[in-house]
């Protein structure tokens, strides 16, 4: 029997996951990390990217995250994230529109908090885009 | 005493209100369902924010560096409410209930010389509180509640004004007013305090019993995850409340439509008695005029 660590992936509104994995790629802030069973207790911020979850050596699923944040101790991983989809649900034509109307908030905007809040939506459809091409 | 057709019309009358009381009763029910089941599936949420951002909060201490969000401004002599009422009436105590709570505190804030400022989301409470603290409301909100039930997104509308306000140092402390939702029968006025984060102590004792004294690593900074995580946290519970609130409002109404539908019920049953009383009353006069008639000849 292989080892696990237990995924827990929530979002605002609901508990989506919980359940063993044998590895997990996070995108955090600072790079991309794996965790594997007994990783060394740590919190990392997230950027929006795509969890991948590995069973048998091989990715098994993979989600989408808009951001969040993780937690990472000997024997759970969880993240906490804003917004969370399978890749395979995401659409390319959404993702677009979602990219263009960040673009056109960006430009708009006018505050500083506008700005910031427009340039994230505007990571967040790249990222997207960046999940769907690859 | 009461003609018969008065009669006749006001059980019919009694009769359309009961109907309509248990059709929102129904409605009440169903709505409670969807929501309580809200309001339950973002607790795990919230809850290890709260964790995550205890053990953070440990690791920063009150450092100089920590942000204002954890550390305060090192005053209290602006307030700011944030109240959560209902759009609609007819819940029962529910809207007044945590009106009455806000208006207090209100009151007792001021007494002290402090100033207060109200934030309402939902018109009740608006409503409500606008007659005597219509100058201390800065923001309103209404319509949360949408056909699918609450939106994360709302919660970050009011999040975003709440941290714009003390980002421009409008006030010092936070406090949310909401119904926390016990049962359908049940709902307990909660004020929580929210801005500077107050962490709660069954974590201490939780973090105590599993002593994970395991040092954590972070990544970037502590500094810079706070940063991030506390105004995140301020819309996290927003959210929650804002489910509570709306759960609570349901289960009040529910109850509330439940107890009025009964009271016609009854009201019916009496206004029938009576009803048949005068009817028998009036047969019997007419024979004793009939009988006596007849003696006469």
């Amino acid at each position: 029997m292989t080892d696990t660590t237990v995924l827990e992936l929530v979002s605002p509104s609901a508990l989506l996951k919980s359940e063993p994995v044998e590895m997990v790629v996070v995108p955090g802030t600072d790079g991309n990390f794996g965790v594997l069973p007994k990783h060394s207790p740590m919190i990392s911020t997230i950027r929006p990217g795509v969890i991948d979850i590995y069973a048998g050596g091989k990715v098994s699923e993979r989600i989408f995250v808009a951001g969040g944040v993780a937690e990472v101790n000997p024997e759970r991983c969880t993240i906490l994230a804003e917004e969370a989809v399978p890749v395979a649900d995401l659409k390319a034509d959404e993702a677009q529109a979602r990219l263009e109307a960040a673009e056109a908030a960006l430009k708009a905007a006018e505050t500083a908090h506008d700005k910031a809040n427009a340039e994230r939506s505007l990571d967040i459809a790249r990222a997207q885009i960046t999940a769907l091409t690859n | 005493m009461a003609s018969l057709k008065d009669l006749r019309s006001r059980i019919a009358s009694v009769k359309s209100t009961k109907k309509i009381t248990s059709a929102m009763k129904m409605v009440a029910a169903s709505k409670l369902r969807r929501a309580q089941d809200a309001a339950e599936a973002a607790r795990p949420y919230a809850e290890r924010m709260g964790t995550m951002l205890g053990r953070l909060a440990t690791a920063v201490g009150s450092n100089e560096g920590a942000p204002k969000l954890l550390a305060g401004t090192g005053k209290d002599d602006v307030h700011l409410l944030v109240v959560f009422t209902a759009d609609r009436g007819l819940c029962g105590g529910f809207n007044a209930s945590i009106v009455k709570a806000a208006r207090l505190k209100t009151k007792a804030l001021l007494a002290e010389g402090k100033t207060v400022k109200l934030i309402c989301v939902g018109r009740k409470g608006s409503d409500a509180l606008k007659r005597e603290f219509g100058d201390n409301i800065v923001a309103r909100y209404t319509g949360i509640e949408g056909k699918k039930g609450i939106d994360f997104s709302s919660a970050t509308d009011v999040a975003d004004k709440v941290l714009a306000l003390y980002e421009e140092g409008e006030f010092d402390v936070c406090t949310i007013f909401y119904n926390k939702f016990v049962s359908a029968i049940s709902q307990v006025a909660t004020a929580q305090q929210l801005i500077p984060f107050a962490g709660e102590e069954v974590e201490e004792q939780e973090e105590a019993e599993t002593g994970s004294s395991a040092v954590y690593e972070y990544e970037p900074s502590e500094e810079a995850i706070l940063a991030d995580l506390l105004p995140r946290n301020v819309g996290v519970q927003i959210f929650g409340a804002m489910l509570e609130s709306s759960a609570s409002e349901h289960g009040a109404r529910m109850s509330a439509m439940d107890n009025a539908t009964r009271n016609a019920g009854d009201m019916i049953d009496r206004l029938s008695i009576q009803y048949n009383r005068s009817r028998q009353a009036q047969i019997t006069n007419e024979l004793i005029e009939i009988i006596s008639g007849a003696e006469a000849l």
